[in-house]
This record gives structure tokens, sequence and C-alpha cells, in this order.
């Protein structure tokens, strides 16, 4: 593969294969930063990959009380899934499980479509018959009483049929703490950027995945071309001096959220330098035949 | 370009039906056609030209100067545009309004904002009886849209109020919220006795208490909830000073239970 060398730091000539998804976005308040995170970091738990989790999701950014409906600190959560059923069913149980039982927590619409996605509208019978429906303006919100005040939330929130999935960056060093070092500075970079989202741990994952495996009805394996262990073996796509391999994938609203977040995160990596960080950048794709979003990293240097 | 301006020759004879003289109404229409709007409510014609002196503009902002309690059905049925109005209007201001903005400058007669669907009812000064309130044989109020009284509202303001929001300034009269289906009713001055008499559902603040509250209201207890601080950014460009006041905990009682009960009435927690 023919690379490029910025600042010690060599990057393939390769691109990001991304995918279309549907997503929708939620501000979730409380009574303070730290309930209103709370509630935010269990809705979007075992949200890191739509192979097995029904939804990728994750927080966007915190927000001011001067930022949210209510007045209150806040959160604003993005989530994303393959089909506008499935993002329904995520959005309704996620909420109804790790929201609307957080203490003191208020949940909004974070996005405006002309497209919706049911939430209080969902959510409201748990109210058996006591929920009161508040119409304000344009919008609609349903209180809902439990047992410390009010739940209050939207009746529904925007939905997005033009969200992108999958991208990604793929962080290559010579020892796990450089390595690791160099992504950690990335997703720094990347929450800076908004209507974005990188669901993994920490925003990280070392576990990169290809595309079926030679098991039957195991729909993703181990990115063995990736994996600094199987060096030698005749697949791999390492150079001799990589002994650990990360990943960053993003999720964006938008294409140009997406592009925007892997560009902040190669100049995070690429300013790092290859002394304290990575010694390689690459991406993860299938040929181009598959997702309809490329982003390729020349075109993402500083 | 300015408004189309209809200023009062003199005071009516006879009660006028106003309703012909809207913004979509009135759109594209010719002096001529404006002037021969009749607008009379007795066997003698009478036509905005012959009430009116009319300075032509744009017709999605009307203004009449000078106003009178023979004025009614200002704005009713009106759709887009402002209507402003220097005085006193009659009965059924802004009745079965689906939009635009209507500003009272005086005072405003019985059933105003009477079935409105959407839209805003300023009123400078006070309001009559059931505002927002159906006619007799019809069964919902106010659909929607925001009413605000700067002075005081008459007995059973929001009288069978379906949805939308009225705010009073001043004090209410008698049975306020009287068999509310849904909405807002906002009261900053006292209210009368018997506040949300029948209620079924519906939420009212009587912010400096009422003279008499219907033992069928059950207190429960002081809050001071969420919805308030939503409900108070909704009112903020409206009435700015009863917006601060809804930022602070509330006595809730619900009731009416001589019906559903699942209505509310919010009122000053005790001290």
């Amino acid at each position: 593969m023919s690379q490029l060398t910025v600042n010690g730091i060599r990057v393939d000539d390769t691109f990001a294969e991304a995918f279309g998804m549907r997503a929708t976005a939620l501000t979730i308040t409380a009574h303070s930063a730290v309930w209103a995170h709370q509630a935010a970091v269990t809705m979007t738990g075992f949200a890191t990959s739509v192979i097995g989790c029904g939804c990728e999701a994750g927080i966007d950014r915190s927000l001011n009380p001067d930022e949210t409906p209510d007045g209150r600190p806040g959160v604003r959560v993005l989530l994303f899934a393959v089909s506008t059923s499935e993002l329904q069913k995520q959005l309704q149980n996620r909420v109804g499980q790790c929201v609307l039982t957080s203490p003191g927590s208020a949940c909004y619409a974070g996005l405006e479509a002309d497209e919706e996605l049911k939430l209080g509208n969902a959510l409201r019978f748990f109210g058996d018959g006591w929920q009161v429906s508040k119409r304000l303006g344009d919008k609609r919100y349903w209180r809902i009483p439990v047992m410390d005040g009010e739940f209050v939330c939207s009746a529904t929130t925007g939905l997005s049929k033009t969200a992108v999935g999958g991208g990604n960056i793929i962080v290559m060093g010579a020892s796990a703490e450089t390595t690791l070092a160099a992504t950690v500075h990335a997703v720094e970079a990347i929450a800076a950027v908004p209507d974005v989202i990188v669901p993994f741990p920490g925003g990280i994952a070392r576990s990169g995945s290809k595309v079926g495996s030679k098991y039957k009805g195991v729909v993703a394996s181990t990115n063995d071309a990736y994996c600094p262990t199987l060096k030698g073996s005749g697949r791999s796509a390492l150079d001799s001096d990589i002994a650990s391999v990360l990943e960053i994938v993003i999720d964006g609203l938008t294409s140009t959220a997406v592009a925007a977040a892997m560009r902040a995160g190669v100049r995070a990596i690429l300013m790092l330098g290859p002394e304290r960080g990575a010694l390689r950048i690459g991406a993860g794709n299938y040929g181009g035949k598959l997702g309809p979003h490329h982003y390729h990293l020349k075109d993402l240097l500083p | 370009m300015s408004a189309l301006t209809f200023t009062l020759r003199e005071a009516p004879l006879q009660r006028v039906d106003l309703a012909a003289l809207t913004p979509d109404r009135l759109l594209g229409l010719s002096e001529s056609k404006i002037a021969a709007s009749e607008l009379q409510t007795t066997r003698v014609r009478l036509c905005a030209g012959d009430l009116f002196k009319i300075r032509m503009g744009d017709a999605m902002q009307i203004r009449f100067e000078g106003g009178h309690e023979r004025f009614d059905r200002v704005g009713a049925g009106m759709t887009k545009g402002e209507i402003n109005i220097a005085g006193d209007v009659g009965i059924q201001a802004g009745r079965l309004m689906q939009g635009g903005r209507l500003t009272i400058g005086g005072n405003a007669g019985p059933w105003s904002a009477s079935g409105m669907k959407a839209g805003t009812v300023a009123i400078s000064g006070h309001a009559g009886e059931r505002i927002g309130g159906p006619l007799a044989g019809e069964t919902v109020g106010m659909r929607g849209g925001v009413v605000v009284v700067r002075g005081d509202a008459g007995a059973r303001a929001g009288d069978r109020m379906r949805r939308g929001l009225i705010i009073v300034e001043g004090k209410a009269g008698i049975y306020a919220g009287s068999r509310m289906i849904a909405g807002t009713l906002v009261v900053r001055g006292r209210t009368g006795s018997l506040p949300g008499y029948l209620m079924s559902r519906g939420t009212i603040f009587a912010m400096n208490g009422s003279d008499v509250v219907s033992p069928t209201f059950a207190d429960s207890g002081v809050h001071e909830l969420v919805a308030h601080t939503l409900l108070a950014s909704y009112i903020q460009p409206y009435s700015s000073e009863v917006a601060a006041m809804l930022r602070r905990p509330w006595r809730r009682l619900i009731g009416d239970m001589a019906v559903i009960g699942k209505g509310e009435i919010f009122c000053p927690a005790p001290n």
C-alpha cells in the first residue's frame, strides 16, 4: 500500500468506508450535570455496535443550562441504527429503562426534522392514566407522575435518514502505550466536533472486525490483518515495527460531521508525532463497494 | 408599506360585525370593494366606507384608529396577518381565529377568542366574561393559540377550554376555567370563587389565590416542577412577570373530583 509521511507518521493511501444510518438526538437534563450525565451514560451503555447492540449511541456534548429547554444542566445524546423500526425500539427501551428511571431527569427532542420518532408518545403509558399532555406552541410534552415528582418528556423527537455510521481511523504504533496515547489524543479532539459520537469504550475499539467468519452464522470476526500477533501469517497488513493497533469508529448526523471528526482525529495524531504516539494511520473499508460514503485519508490531512 | 388603516368617522348607531375586515379577506381587494364591505347587524345597511375613512396600505397589517364597544367580531376567523385596534371592541373578538395576531388597545367584550384555534390575541384592557369560551350549544371552547389580557377577565374565563394558553395579568371572575377539558389558564391576580368548577383536565394557575376553592379539589402538596419552567419559558415573550412567578414552588390541588378529577389548580404555597 502506498503511503505518505507527515510529521514522521506514515499515512496509508486508503479510505474509510461508511454507511447511511437512521439517527436521532435527545437532550437529557437533571437537577445537576452529574445526574444528567449519569442518565446519559446509562442510556448509551451497551451501544457500541449495531452488530450486537441494536444501536450505536453516545454523548455528543454537555449542555449548559441556557442551552436546555428547562434551564437545567444537560447532555446531548445521539443514537444510530440501521432501520427506523430498530431505532424506535432502541429509543423507547433505552429512554424508558435508563432515563425515565434516573432521579430528576427530563428528556427532550434533540433534533428537529420532518419525520419523527415517538418519545413521550410511547412512554406516556407508564403514567397509567395519570399522565398529562401539555402543548406549548408547536411543541408537545408529556408529564408522567413518578416517585420523585414528574418525568417530563417531549412527545416526539426528530428522525434523520441522512446520518452516517462507520467513519473510522486505524491507529498503529510501536507499543500498546504509545498507540493508546495517540488514540486518546484523537478521541479528545473529536469530542469538540458537534453532531458526532465515538460509540466504543472511551471512543476506542481494540477489537476491530471484518465482515464474516469461517464459522457459519458469525456475521463479524476479528480483523486478523491488523492483529499484531498474526504478523507473518500471510494476511497481515502490519509492518514489522507495529506492535499495537486501535480503531476509532465515528457516527455522525451528517457526512460533513463525520469528515470533520476524522479530520480532527487525524490531525491530533499527526501533531502528537511518532515518538509519543502512532507510527502509522490507516482506515477500514470493504473495497468501496458496500458503503456510499468514502473518506480518503489524504483528503483529511492538515 | 404602511398598514391598511380604518379611521372611525363617528360612533356607530348599531352593533357592527367587523369579521369582514380581516387580512385574509381584504388581501387583493380595491379600495372601493373594501369600502363596500357590509358591516350592519340590523336592517339598516352600513358599509365600511360609511363608518371609516379608509387609507389603503398593506392588507396584512390592518389598523383601526378608534374603537367602540359596538365593534363585534373583530378579527373573527382570521388566519394570518395582524389587526391592531386602538380602542375598545365588543363581543367575540378573535372568535374562531386560526392564525395571525389581534391586538386590542382597550377593553374587549364577552366571548373574546371564543373557540379560537391558533394565533395570538392581546388585550390591553379588561376582557368580558367567557373569554375563550364556547357559544351556547357548542361543546368546546378555545382549541389553541395564546390570549393575553393585561387587565381583568370576567366570569368563566377559559370555559370548556380544550387547548392553548390564556394569561390574565389582572383578576379573574368567578368560575375561572370552568368545565376545562385541557389547556392552561394563568391568572396573576386574585381569582374569583370556584375556579376549575367541573374541570376534567387542564391546568389553572391562581397565582394570587382564590376567594373560595371547591371542596371537590384535593390538596396534593407543594411542588417545584420542571413543567413550570417549560411553561415559564414559553410565557416569557408574552408576560415576563408571570413567567418569573412560575419559577417557584406551587401548591397543587387536583380535581374537580365531581367529574374525573384530572385537572389541577396551582395556588400559592403556604408560608
